[in-house]
Parts: structure tokens; sequence; C-alpha cells
């Protein structure tokens, strides 16, 4: 027995197999440190290009003609109006929506075609949105307008919101619900005072992705809410955003813009990375409580 | 199951004795619970199919726009290279190979690394490093596309320039095959960059959904496997990998419909030209990066509609791939449960 063992053990098919294992592990080890080297790269090359340029005129100031100084005003004061429209726009469809799929229908027809659908959408190319809402909003009404950048983003936001209510609400013993069904609360009652109270941290993360999501979106705004140099609150004008803004600076020749277009990158950088780590940080407080 | 429950409560206050006045108000109370029960659910499920009613929009105005386009050239518009604005000839067929090409240079990258990840998170790192990796790599999925473009012109492509493509240029000279497929002057910028930019994007998808599948392999299996003396690495391809087979797949659909959709970070680096080239360095377009460069600036009816033409093709081309993504995750779901 003993013998056979030390056998195998130093037999060429048993150092094969442990060298394989050793390649394996340590081709394990490399895709890692890959992936993780490119996260390094790509932050530490966003902070060293875009800290240079931050400054309080950024904030201050409007964005300036060729070859001038300025600042990213407008666009970010864009950005925040055309992301709160658009969650205001797609939050309450998109929580009615998961509602609808995790407390009256979560098993019928109807649901299961709903559900299928809204993973479509979540991961449908933003460029096409950009194209629906140019036909539906932008080409009836002959220009190019905030509204038109809100509903575009309210689009993206729907599925994500959808899929996290449903998620969250699902996560909702039935027990809860029961309790207030054996004390005659009906559903609606039920859902709103009971499922929703315990779903709420899942809830507002799903809401939080949502604009970390839309806040970097470039693709639905190129031809719905269009740019704009100028300081404009119109919201039937074109509206400057500041993906929009980063994407026109970056490509131009003058090297004032290439500036603030990095500078723009890290303030949508940081703000999204934030934006999901709080997501993030709300639903795991919640599973170890 | 709902008019069950209202019957019971109605049961229950029934048979409890109450005065007329009691009773009256008891029953407006449970009228109006009644109504606003009904509105509630109303709502919840017009909002469930203004889902469905966004799918079939989207599907009918792509379909509205490309018509003139579609009309005019027929499907011929799928393969003709040609794309001409000024005397209005237009092809999805240059588009249509710069998408499939960089989509497939960046899953060949992100497919085995992500699974090699996978397999690190799951098999091999230490407890406490698990999540914080996890997390590290979920964030690059978090940071916007339009910083990957931005970051892939001004640093990625002058370093492929300069160093890497020149590298395999030469190095590949004398090859057969390989010389033709990284062939021409370095320009930097292309379908090669493109591809290699999509790969990091799509990376953190694999990563994520592989992990998600194999951490719901049952450890029974794992433990019977290492307790007949099977390595950590035979665990993995003999156990691991067929056990959640199907899951793998689905992850690599999502991640291929991600790449095929992106937008903003190959526009900055692909070098729009409407052409199908053999060398990969060549400049091309996508599907996606056509769009976002001409639709602003596209004049005429014709122009136009082509454009939402090549939309419509990207959509269809995700939505397939889509389907099949969910269709294989839901399977292994059902198997699961």
């Amino acid at each position: 027995m003993t013998d056979t063992s030390i056998a195998s053990a130093n037999s060429p098919l048993y150092a094969g197999r442990r060298r394989r294992n050793a390649i394996a592990k340590s081709l394990a080890l490399a895709a890692t440190i890959f992936g993780l080297g490119w996260l390094v790269l790509i932050l530490g090359i966003l902070i060293y290009k875009g800290i240079g340029g931050l400054s309080l005129s950024v904030f201050t100031e409007m964005t300036p003609p060729p070859g001038a100084a300025g600042g990213l005003l407008n666009a970010i004061v864009g950005s925040l109006i055309l992301t709160i429209l658009a969650v205001i726009i797609g939050t309450p469809i998109g929580v009615l929506a998961g509602t609808y799929l995790a407390e009256y229908g979560r098993h019928d027809k109807l649901s299961s075609v709903v559900r299928f659908i809204n993973d479509i959408l979540l991961s449908a190319p933003s460029i096409v949105i950009g194209l629906f809402i140019y036909e539906v909003m932008v080409a009836p009404m002959g220009h190019f307008s905030g509204w038109a950048g809100a509903v575009a983003l309210a689009v993206i936001v729907i599925p994500v919101v959808v899929r996290t209510t449903e998620d969250m609400l699902t996560l909702v013993p039935d027990t809860l619900r029961e309790a207030a069904a054996s004390i005659g609360l009906p559903r609606a009652h039920m859902i709103v005072r009971i499922a929703y109270r315990a779903a709420q941290a899942g809830i507002v993360t799903g809401i939080l992705l949502a604009v970390a999501r839309i806040s970097g979106e470039t693709a639905p705004l190129l031809f719905t809410a269009l740019n704009n140099q100028f300081w404009s609150l119109n919201m039937n004008a074109p509206m400057p955003s500041l993906p929009v803004v980063i994407f026109q600076f970056a490509l131009s020749p003058y090297e004032e813009w290439q500036k603030l277009a990095w500078t723009g990158a890290l303030l949508i950088t940081v703000t999204v990375l934030a934006l999901s780590i709080i997501a993030r940080s709300l639903t795991s407080a919640r599973k170890s409580s | 199951m709902n008019s069950g429950e209202r019957d019971v409560s109605e049961a229950v206050l029934k048979d409890s004795t109450l005065t007329a006045s009691d009773s009256a108000s008891r029953s407006s109370v449970l009228r109006r619970l009644r109504v606003t029960d009904k509105v509630f659910h109303g709502l919840t499920r017009t909002a469930a199919l203004l889902v469905l009613a966004l799918l079939s929009g989207v599907i009918l105005s792509l379909v509205y726009g490309a018509a003139p386009a579609l009309g005019t050239f027929g499907f011929g518009f799928l393969f003709d290279e040609s794309w001409n604005p000024v005397t209005e000839r237009f092809g999805a067929l240059a588009p249509i190979y710069g998408t499939l090409i960089t989509s497939a240079i960046a899953m060949l990258i992100a497919v085995p690394v992500g699974l090699m990840i996978a397999f690190f998170l799951t098999e091999l790192c230490p407890p406490v490093l698990r999540r914080p990796i996890g997390i590290a790599i979920e964030l690059l999925a978090g940071i916007p596309s339009i910083i990957y473009g931005i970051w892939g012109l001004f640093v990625f492509a002058p370093f492929m320039q300069q160093y890497v493509q020149p590298l395999f240029i030469d190095s590949f000279a004398n090859v057969p095959v390989l010389s033709i497929l990284f062939a021409g002057p370095p320009y930097g910028i292309g379908m090669f960059t493109a591809g290699l930019i999509l790969a990091i994007m799509v990376l953190p998808f694999v990563t994520s959904i592989s992990r998600d599948v194999f951490d719901a392999v049952p450890p029974v299996l794992k433990e019977a496997a290492y307790g007949v003396g099977c390595t950590t690495w035979e665990v993995f391809r003999y156990v691991v990998l067929p056990f959640t087979r199907v899951g793998v797949i689905g992850g690599f659909m999502l991640g291929l419909g991600r790449a095929l959709g992106e937008t903003m970070a190959v526009t900055f680096v692909i070098g729009n030209a409407h052409h199908v080239s053999a060398s990969l360095f060549a400049p091309g377009t996508t599907i996606s990066a056509s769009i976002a460069n001409e639709f602003t600036e596209a004049v005429g009816d014709l122009y136009t509609s082509s454009l939402i033409a090549l939309g419509l093709i990207l959509f269809f081309i995700t939505f397939v791939v889509l389907a099949i993504a969910r269709y294989m995750l839901m399977r292994l779901q059902m198997r699961a449960g």
C-alpha cells in the first residue's frame, strides 16, 4: 500500500498534474493582477491628468470658446437637471412595475414576459435609446431639447429600478404579508406600508445605481439634448451636459478644451464611483444586520 | 388569492356584533380601501405594461425611421461597403464588419481572463481579499464608457502606436496569415485598439457573472472531487466548469451584448473609416460609432434613415444575443431553484 502511493507520488503522471495545477493557479493570479492593473492605471491617469485642471473656476465659469480659459458650470448644472428629471420620470414607473412583478403577478404569464423584456432593455445599447427618443420626440417637435434628453435617460433608469425593486420586494418574507392580510389590510396598503418599508434600503440602492448609470451616459444625449455652449435652463432648448461636453472637448484640437475634458472626466468618475459605493454599502449594511 | 383574503375579512366583520352606524362607517371605509386597492393594482399593471410598450416603441420607431433607407437599398444594404453622403449611396457592411471584429477581439481576451479571475476569486483567493477584489473588478464596470474613450484616445492609442503595433507588425511580417491581420502603418487608433478597450470594459461582466455561478456550485460536489484526489485546477476544470456551463455562457453573452452596443469608448479610438480592411490595425467603424459620429451632421432624409437602419440592425443583433443570454441564465436558475 505505502509502496504504490509513493510510486504514484513520484510518477510522471502525478508530477504533470501538479505542474498543470501550479500553472493554472499562477495564470489565475496573473489574470487578477491584470484586471486590477487596468483599474489602477485608468484611475491613476485620470487623477493625474484631471487634478491639475481642478480649480474653483471649473465650478463658477461657463464652458469657454476655443482657446480661452473657462469652467464647466453650465455643463454640470445641465447634467444635474437632466439626471434629476430622468429620475423623477423614471423612478415611479420603475418602482410600480417592479411592484407588479413581485407582488401582484409574481407567477403569471405577463410578468415573465415583462421580466424578460426588462432584462433586454437593461442591456440594450444606449445609443439605440437615443435614436428612439429622437424619432418620437426630437423629430416631431422639430428641435433638440432638454426634455428629450431627460426622457432618454429616464428610459435607461426604468429597467434598472424595475429589476432592483422586484428583487428587493421578493426578499421581503411572506410572513410579513400574511400578518398584514390576517388583520384585514388590503393588498395595496400592505405593499405601501409594509413591503415598501421592509425593502426601502434596497429600492434606494436601485435608484442610486440608476443615477450612477445615467450620470455617465453620453450616447443617448448626443442627439436628444445635444449640447449648448451657454448657460441655459430652458428645457425646450438644447441643453449642455457634462458627458457630451467631454466628448466634444476631448476630440477638439484645443489644449484648454482637452484639459477641461479631463477635469470633467475626473468629476464624473468620482461621482459615479462614490454613488455605486454608497449604494453597495446600503445593501451590505442591510444584509449584515 | 386576493378575493379569498377579502372574503375572510368580511366574514369576520359580519359576525361581530356592531351597531348599525358602526357597520355603516366600516363598510364605507372598506369600500374606500377596496377602491384604492384596485387603483393601485391598476397603476402597477400599467407600469408593467409600459415596459412592454417601451420595447415595442423602440422597435417600431426604428423600423419606421429605417424604412426609407431599407426601401431604397433593399437587402443589398447589408452587403454594401459604400458609404457616400454625396451620391447618397449607403451600405452597412463596413460598420457591421467593424462591430463584429471589435467584439470578437474583446471576447477573445475577456473570456479567458474573466474566467481565470473568477477561478481565482472562488477557489484560490484568501477570504479576506475576496470582497475587496470583487468590488474593485466591479468598479471597472461602473466607470462610464466615455472615460474609457478619453483614456483610450489620449493614453492607450499613443502607447499602442509607439510600442505595441510596430512590434506586432515587425514580428509577424513573415508569418502567412498574421502578416495580413497585423499589417499597415501603426495609426494607434483602429479596430485592434478598440477591441482591446472593449475587452477591458467587458471583463467585469464576464468575471462577476462567472463568479456568481461558480459560487452556486454545491460544495459537496467539489468536496467529493477533492476527496478522490483532484487538484484545485482539476476540480475547477472537470467539476465546476461543466456544472456551470450554461450560466457561464449566459455571462459571455451578456458581455458580448455590451461589447456590440458600446458606443463612446469605441467612437474615440476606431477612426471612423467606412472600409472593410483585413488588417486589424486599420481604422474602421462600428455601427454605434457611425451613428454617434454622423447622426447630428447627417443632411438629407436618406442619410439619416440609413443611420437609423444601422441602429435597427444593431438592436436586432443585440436583441438576439441578449435573448440567448437570458434564456441560458434562466435555465440555470430553474435548475438551481
